[in-house]
């Protein structure tokens, strides 16, 4: 069925379900990842409840979190630690990454390069629904004796291997994520290699496509060490083998029986070595987004679109030698820690040239504040911060007072909340006419931006000065035990009023959405103007997306040609004769 | 730069080049971050559809960004070898002599610092998996053998002369643990089946804290800063930093206290 030509009609379940058809696929990503961000913000929305009030009961669902979890509504710490790990990993391997990539990546990625849909529609299909089985696997797991894994994201050993069943279900749901991202990579790099139409050179691609392509790369070479780390893992903790446990430990009094010989670094060596290109993965297709708006909306090309491309490149390459600025506390000495500074800091340089082209690429533009755009530009300033405060974390002697502090969860929440998730809501912004033919509401997008812009920041800032003044992070109480935080706690109120206004705020953009699907069809089959060869076919594209395979003639960024009336030309317009 | 940034108050001789550095990083950022912003807010202003109706298809033709971004690039080479290599260097190199330092061992747990000192003769004595008890002896420490009659042992208490270097050798019995001293700017992974050593001078103590902070009740703190069970959030240590005379007595007063306990087992 991945032909375009004479189609027997097909059932339901062929044609929604269990699809082959990449826009299908894309949105089924989509709607996915969207719930599964909404129960991430949800947890992380309990989580400030008790920061804010340390051993307050939850006002209205106290009561529905459970004994176990929550006595008298008052969430245990065994229940924080839950909430906390199970709030990074949705957010990231079931929330951003799927719609990121899946979603995104899924519906447009053939659309701008003139292709009928994927190279591989099968593979296509199960990664979907091995992503999906994935999360039921870790959702389930909030339900199983001792609750979901708890041992952080990160699931360092030891304490992983011997936490409770949660954990081996956090391994298995991880093993088909990952196996999903593996099988959507291969046919991500397949399909923009082979499938480009005619005249679609490398130079000519949009910006968004050479985004997806690095970050295929990346999932497919770092993902296999996490798949392998996790079966060491699932074996320690169901085989008695003894990768990451060494002799010799000694828990709650008792000699633990294991064979022991094993080493709790290999583990993060293995972890690290995947979840540094994955905060790439995280961020890529994001700056793609926010150029493609950009250039829509400011009316010109990008600026220096090859150096963008060639930083992304090498973004990808330096993403896999940095690992180890995540583990400088772990005794490590000079000379390795002296390779990993160095690359950290080589690393900038192409996120600072990315950077620097995107808000560059503003000077001299004719700028349209449309609602993609607002969250594209307010995209810039906190990726900016995100960015710069990972310089002192990157250098191992300013990471000694900063390392697993407040300081680290805001410098990544700067990037991956007002940064990514703001690029991903320019993007549901700006292809939504696309999507479905209609146009959401200006207003409430407006509304959308300004309300997140604030209570983003009003969440994250503080998290800077509790890093400062050396409050740990995964703290059930908030730090209220050590004096050093003393004068810093007052803060956390404000952070968790700001977490739960930020929710508030997200309301009007899901009314939005659902309502604008009924609103008037859009006249136009690209009312943004835009000149890549999405905007080249009907709203939302047909089965095969075009009628004919497009002929590229140009770049992907042609707005304001000199000596051209109209103020772009798309891509597959052939010259005038 | 390094006072605005609100850090607890400095108590250690390398936490001073530490500090001087989060300074200079702090001081790259903000002028980046402000001079970006100007830009920013000045471009969207003046490139705004109303005032700008037509785009310019070219756009900056400078090469200042470039120059900016080489001037970046090397402020950051200059604070990697000039500051923060050598800091970490000296942190992980320079160690005192054992005999010209207080020596200490700490074995981390679900959730608490055993704190372990070798006594009088410098030695540690022989500590064994088989003689551990949860109660009454957590480190399993073999009272028979003859360099562990004088060794001290304490729950979360670590006591330190001012201005003399300690060296911490660091472990754990379980799970990961971080061993952290916010304001000696310390901070070392406790890894099981690993002994780490870390090092560092006491320059504050905790009298001098406490009128830093205008508050006779502070201490020095030891913080767990890895995630390692349900009690992370209360493993909560206390450090003591003393004259070498407080020192001493205090050290005199715990061994006594131990002897004391040791008698009361005997039986006969």
């Amino acid at each position: 069925m991945s032909t375009h030509g004479d189609h027997q009609e097909m059932s339901f379940w062929r044609k929604y379900i269990f699809s082959q058809d990449h826009k299908i696929i894309g949105l089924q990503y989509g709607i996915t990842a969207l719930f599964f961000l909404l129960a991430g913000f949800t947890m992380m929305m309990m989580m400030r409840w008790q920061l804010a009030y340390p051993g307050q009961p939850v006002p209205f669902i106290g009561g529905l979190l459970g004994e176990d979890n929550a006595p008298g509504g008052i969430i245990l710490p065994e229940f924080y630690n839950q909430l906390g790990a199970m709030h990074g990993t949705i957010m990231i391997f079931l929330g951003v990454v799927p719609l990121a990539v899946g979603a995104f990546g899924n519906y447009i990625v053939p659309l701008q390069i003139g292709a009928p849909d994927m190279a591989f529609p099968k593979i296509n299909m199960t990664s979907y629904w091995a992503y999906f089985l994935g999360g039921v696997i870790m959702m389930v797991s909030f339900f199983v004796p001792g609750g979901a894994a708890n041992s952080g994201w990160t699931s360092y050993p030891p304490l992983a291997d011997i936490a409770t069943m949660g954990q081996t279900f956090w391994l298995f749901g991880m093993i088909f994520l990952i196996t999903s991202s593996l099988l959507g990579s291969i046919n991500f790099i397949t399909t923009i290699i082979q499938l480009r139409v005619k005249g679609l050179t490398w130079m000519r691609l949009p910006f968004f496509v050479w985004a997806q392509l690095v970050t295929a790369f990346l999932l497919l070479l770092a993902f296999p060490s996490l798949e392998a780390a996790g079966v060491l893992q699932l074996m320690d903790r169901l085989l008695g083998t003894s990768f990451f446990l060494p002799s010799g430990l000694v828990v709650s009094g008792q000699i633990l029986e294991v064979s022991g010989g094993g080493s709790p670094l290999l583990w993060q060596h293995l972890f690290w070595f995947l979840a540094h290109p994955e905060v790439y993965v995280l961020i890529l297709p994001a700056m793609g987004i926010v150029a493609e708006v950009i250039a829509t909306n400011t009316r010109k090309p990008l600026w220096g679109y090859k150096s963008m491309v060639y930083s992304t490149i090498f973004l990808g390459f330096m993403s896999f030698v940095v690992w180890a600025h995540h583990m400088y506390l772990t005794g490590m000495g000079t000379a390795i820690s002296a390779f990993f500074q160095t690359t950290t800091m080589i690393i900038s340089i192409p996120s600072v040239v990315i950077l620097t082209a995107l808000l560059l690429s503003l000077w001299g533009g004719s700028i349209r504040f449309t609602t993609p755009m607002l969250f594209a530009l307010g995209f810039l300033p906190m990726f900016a911060i995100g960015g710069l405060t990972g310089l002192p974390l990157g250098l191992a002697a300013a990471d000694i007072p900063l390392h697993d502090t407040y300081y680290v969860i805001g410098h990544f929440h700067y990037i991956v909340a007002p940064g990514t998730i703001f690029a991903l809501f320019a993007g549901i912004y700006h292809w939504y006419p696309k999507i479905t033919g209609r146009q959401l509401s200006e207003t409430l997008g407006k509304v959308h931006f300004w309300g997140s812009m604030v209570f983003m920041n009003g969440i994250f800032m503080p998290m800077f000065v509790q890093g400062l003044a050396g409050v740990s992070r995964r703290l059930w109480d908030a730090g209220e035990q050590y004096a050093h935080a003393s004068g810093v706690l007052w803060t956390n109120e404000w952070m968790s009023i700001s977490a739960w206004l930020l929710f508030v705020f997200q309301l009007p953009f899901i009314y939005n959405i659902l309502r604008s699907l009924r609103g008037p069809k859009v006249e136009s089959d690209n009312p943004w103007q835009a000149t890549t060869l999405e905007w080249a076919t009907t709203s939302p594209p047909g089965h095969g997306n075009f009628a004919t395979p497009p002929v590229v003639y140009r770049g992907a960024y042609e707005y304001s040609v000199p000596g051209h009336e109209a103020d772009f030309l798309p891509q597959n317009q052939p010259e005038k004769g | 730069m390094e006072n605005m940034l609100g850090l607890p108050p400095l108590a250690s001789v390398h936490g001073a080049g530490i500090d001087r550095l989060l300074g200079w990083v702090h001081w790259l950022m903000a002028v980046l971050f402000v001079g970006w912003g100007i830009y920013f807010i000045y471009t969207v202003i003046r490139f705004r559809s109303a005032r700008q109706p037509k785009a310019d298809y070219v756009g900056v033709t400078s090469h200042y960004s470039s120059y900016i971004e080489g001037g970046v690039a090397l402020f950051e080479a200059i604070l990697l070898i000039g500051l923060a290599l050598p800091i970490w260097a000296t942190v992980k190199n320079d160690f005192p002599e054992e005999s010209q330092a207080t020596v200490v061992r700490v074995v981390s747990e679900q959730f608490a610092w055993n704190i372990h000192y070798p006594g009088a003769d410098g030695i540690f004595g022989k500590t064994s998996l088989d003689l551990l008890d949860a109660e009454t002896n957590p480190l399993g420490l073999d009272r028979s053998d003859p360099y562990a009659q004088d060794d001290i042992t304490t729950i979360n208490q670590l006591h330190l002369p001012v201005n003399k270097p300690v060296i911490i050798h660091l472990t754990s019995k379980d799970v990961i643990h971080s061993f952290g001293l916010p304001e000696m700017r310390v901070k070392q992974d406790a890894i099981p089946g690993m002994s780490i050593p870390v090092w560092f001078i006491p320059t504050l103590t905790t009298a001098e804290l406490r009128e830093i902070k205008e508050d006779p009740n502070v201490t020095f703190e030891i913080a767990c800063a890895q995630l390692c069970g349900l009690g992370h959030y209360r493993m909560r240590g206390f450090l003591t930093v003393e004259t070498q005379e407080e020192f001493d007595a205090w050290l005199a007063e715990e061994a006594a206290a131990q002897q004391e306990e040791a008698g009361d087992d005997d039986w006969w």
